[in-house]
């Protein structure tokens, strides 16, 4: 057998070596189908890449406790079931680095003339370490500062600008919010935009206890979110178990009832950004795959005309002694050939591309195994599956027939 | 079995279905042909001479009636089977050659030594060995293009005869050569008959042609109307 494999693969290379020209252009299907889909995933999977290590950098062993069940869209302001004490609590659990609880609200800041709608986050010191949060000019509150319930105010870039006039260093300055008087003690540096998401510069950052006294009147000290920074990420498990249990204890949940509270974790995002971003890629796949099946019709089209031109080699071949299955081999090894070696050329060009295209369009692209792997593969059902049709009608022709053709 | 002659026809019918009208190429053939035969087929076109040949080469099969080839019941075989018996049994020489035109005489000769399994050094030798056997090894690496007929047709025979079959069957095997190849042709062919005792049956129009075999049929709308057998020393007037 497998000199018979080896004697009708070389009739075959034969063959598509006699028409070379043709045979290129019978690739040519295949080559554009294969680097269609190793580009078209690399450039998903590239986003993918893209999408996790941001989403990375916004801190892998962060937990985020918000008010209300799990799943229950309900504006988190209206759910108070979260306050300053549960964050005191908290962090005194073991393996908590960090917590930081922040209320949020929107407010009016004024700057002698100037004013500007923004948003304030009442919050702890700890913020500027879990956000990563770096002071340009002057400094960001301190504990003293959310013991004092100080009126101090840490402004952002875009703060800055719709309130100063360049140049002019803000810290020292008054502002009020909602009319009553802050005194502006440091200025941040840009964070730059997150793509798509609120400007994270246009913030004003304020002691947690200021916020809920003076400002947003939340006398029951409830909060809209606790961060809360883990000391090590293998234990990101141990600690969501202790808070829930925590929390739960001292809301008394009976154990029938429902957490009022949800804990997320980056690695939820990341899991969501990860399911979106593969479906991506796999749309950009199958959209390649398309041209890889347009390839396949291709090949199948000219393996018709091939065995229509080659009738009497076909019944001279039967004549000589090659049976019905010599016939089909032959002509299928062509098919398969003609979409291997596409393929190959196809891969070449798709990693080509790829690089080209992370250089200019500056998006870093990754070529994977799978995507190599997937699209021979595909490449080769391909071949087999419209080479199948023109080889058996090859092989079914009555030699003597075949023979007189003309 | 071993009292049938190597080909043995009864009552042989083809009938082509062609666009509804049913076209009778043989109308009841009884052909007996023993072995180290040489026999020619005469008869004017549509007469059903290439039908009757295609069908004792075992590459179509008969509508009615019975074939056995060396014994066997062609009926009774697969298309595989009927395949490795032109393989290794048969040999087919055609009016054009039929030679792969991008191949060289010594691959096209190789052909039915692959199909036999055959592979390597072997093959080689066995082509070449075939080649020489007709005056043509020099010639091996010329592609059919480069050859005149006469050569084209030796390469052909060599084809035909690689794997010593026992029946050599010509389809007009000189109906494209001059007058000089188409003897030398008939030469070969009759030196086969005579030294390795190879069956050979020949369809042709050219009496001159004909003369060469001891046995001659002549067949008319699907029959078979005249069968002579002349005496042995008939061909040397001929030549």
């Amino acid at each position: 057998m497998s000199v018979r494999f080896r004697v009708l693969s070389s009739f075959s290379i034969d063959a598509l070596k006699a028409n070379k020209m043709r045979s290129f252009l019978t690739m040519l299907g295949v080559i554009i189908g294969v680097a269609a889909v190793i580009l078209m995933m690399s450039i998903g999977q590239g986003a993918q890449q893209q999408v996790l290590s941001r989403i990375n950098s916004l801190g892998s062993n962060l937990l985020t406790v918000m008010p209300g069940a799990a799943g229950q869209f309900v504006r988190s302001g209206n759910v108070n079931t979260l306050t300053l004490k549960d964050a005191q609590a908290i962090a005194k659990l073991t393996g908590v680095a960090r917590v930081a609880p922040t209320v949020r609200g929107n407010t009016l800041a004024t700057c002698g003339n100037k004013t500007w709608t923004t948003e304030i986050s009442g919050t702890t010191q700890e913020i500027a370490d879990i956000s990563s949060l770096e002071v340009e000019l002057g400094r960001f509150f301190s504990e003293t500062d959310v013991a004092g319930i100080s009126s101090v105010a840490v402004i952002g870039q875009t703060v800055y600008e719709n309130l100063f006039d360049a140049g002019v260093d803000p810290v020292g300055s008054e502002i009020r919010l909602s009319g009553i008087s802050f005194k502006v003690i440091g200025l941040l540096k840009s964070l730059g935009a997150s793509s798509g998401g609120p400007d994270r510069d246009d913030t004003i950052y304020i002691p947690v206890t200021t916020a809920q006294i003076r400002l947003l009147g939340k006398t029951d000290q409830s909060v809209n979110q606790i961060q809360v920074q883990v000391q090590d990420l293998n234990q990101m498990g141990t600690v969501q178990d202790e808070i829930t249990s925590l929390l739960r204890k001292r809301h008394r949940l009976s154990d029938q009832a429902d957490d009022d509270f949800n804990i997320r974790n980056i690695t939820q995002l990341q899991t969501a950004a990860q399911n979106v971003t593969g479906i991506l890629t796999l749309f950009l796949a199958g959209v390649a795959m398309i041209s890889l099946i347009v390839g396949g019709i291709g090949i199948m089209n000219i393996m018709l005309v091939s065995v229509t031109e080659r009738t009497r080699e076909i019944g001279l071949r039967m004549a000589v002694g090659a049976n019905k299955q010599d016939i089909l081999n032959q002509f299928l090894y062509e098919a398969i050939l003609l979409s291997l070696t596409g393929s190959f050329f196809g891969i070449v060009f798709g990693i080509a591309g790829s690089k080209i295209f992370s250089h200019f369009a500056k998006w870093s692209t990754a070529i994977s195994i799978q995507a190599v792997v997937l699209s021979v593969a595909f490449a080769l059902i391909v071949g087999v599956f419209f080479g199948y049709y023109p080889a058996r009608r090859a092989s079914r022709l009555n030699p003597a027939e075949a023979l007189s053709f003309e | 079995m071993s009292t049938l002659p190597l080909i043995s026809c009864r009552g042989l019918k083809k009938i082509y279905p062609l666009s509804g009208v049913e076209v009778h190429a043989l109308r009841g053939v009884d052909l007996d042909i023993e072995r180290g035969e040489m026999v020619a087929i005469m008869g004017p076109s549509g007469s059903g001479k290439s039908t009757l040949m295609n069908i004792i080469g075992c590459m179509d099969l008969q509508t009615q009636g019975s074939y056995y080839f060396d014994g066997v019941n062609t009926s009774d075989l697969d298309a595989r089977e009927l395949a490795a018996l032109r393989n290794k049994k048969l040999g087919f020489v055609f009016q054009r050659y039929n030679l792969l035109p991008r191949a060289s005489a010594l691959y096209n000769v190789e052909i039915p030594l692959f199909y036999s399994g055959m592979y390597g050094e072997e093959v080689k030798n066995r082509a070449l060995a075939a080649l020489s056997r007709f005056g043509i090894d020099e010639l091996a690496d010329n592609l059919p293009n480069q050859l005149s007929g006469g050569q084209q047709q030796r390469v052909a025979i060599a084809r035909a005869v690689v794997n010593d079959p026992l029946v050599v069957l010509a389809d007009e095997p000189t109906g494209a050569l001059d007058t000089t190849n188409s003897l030398e042709v008939m030469n070969i062919l009759q030196k086969m008959h005579i030294e390795q005792g190879v069956t050979i049956i020949i369809i042709t129009h050219e009496p001159e042609i004909a003369g060469f075999c001891p046995r001659k049929l002549i067949m008319r709308d699907g029959k078979i109307i005249s069968n002579e057998i002349s005496s042995s020393d008939v061909r040397s007037k001929e030549v």
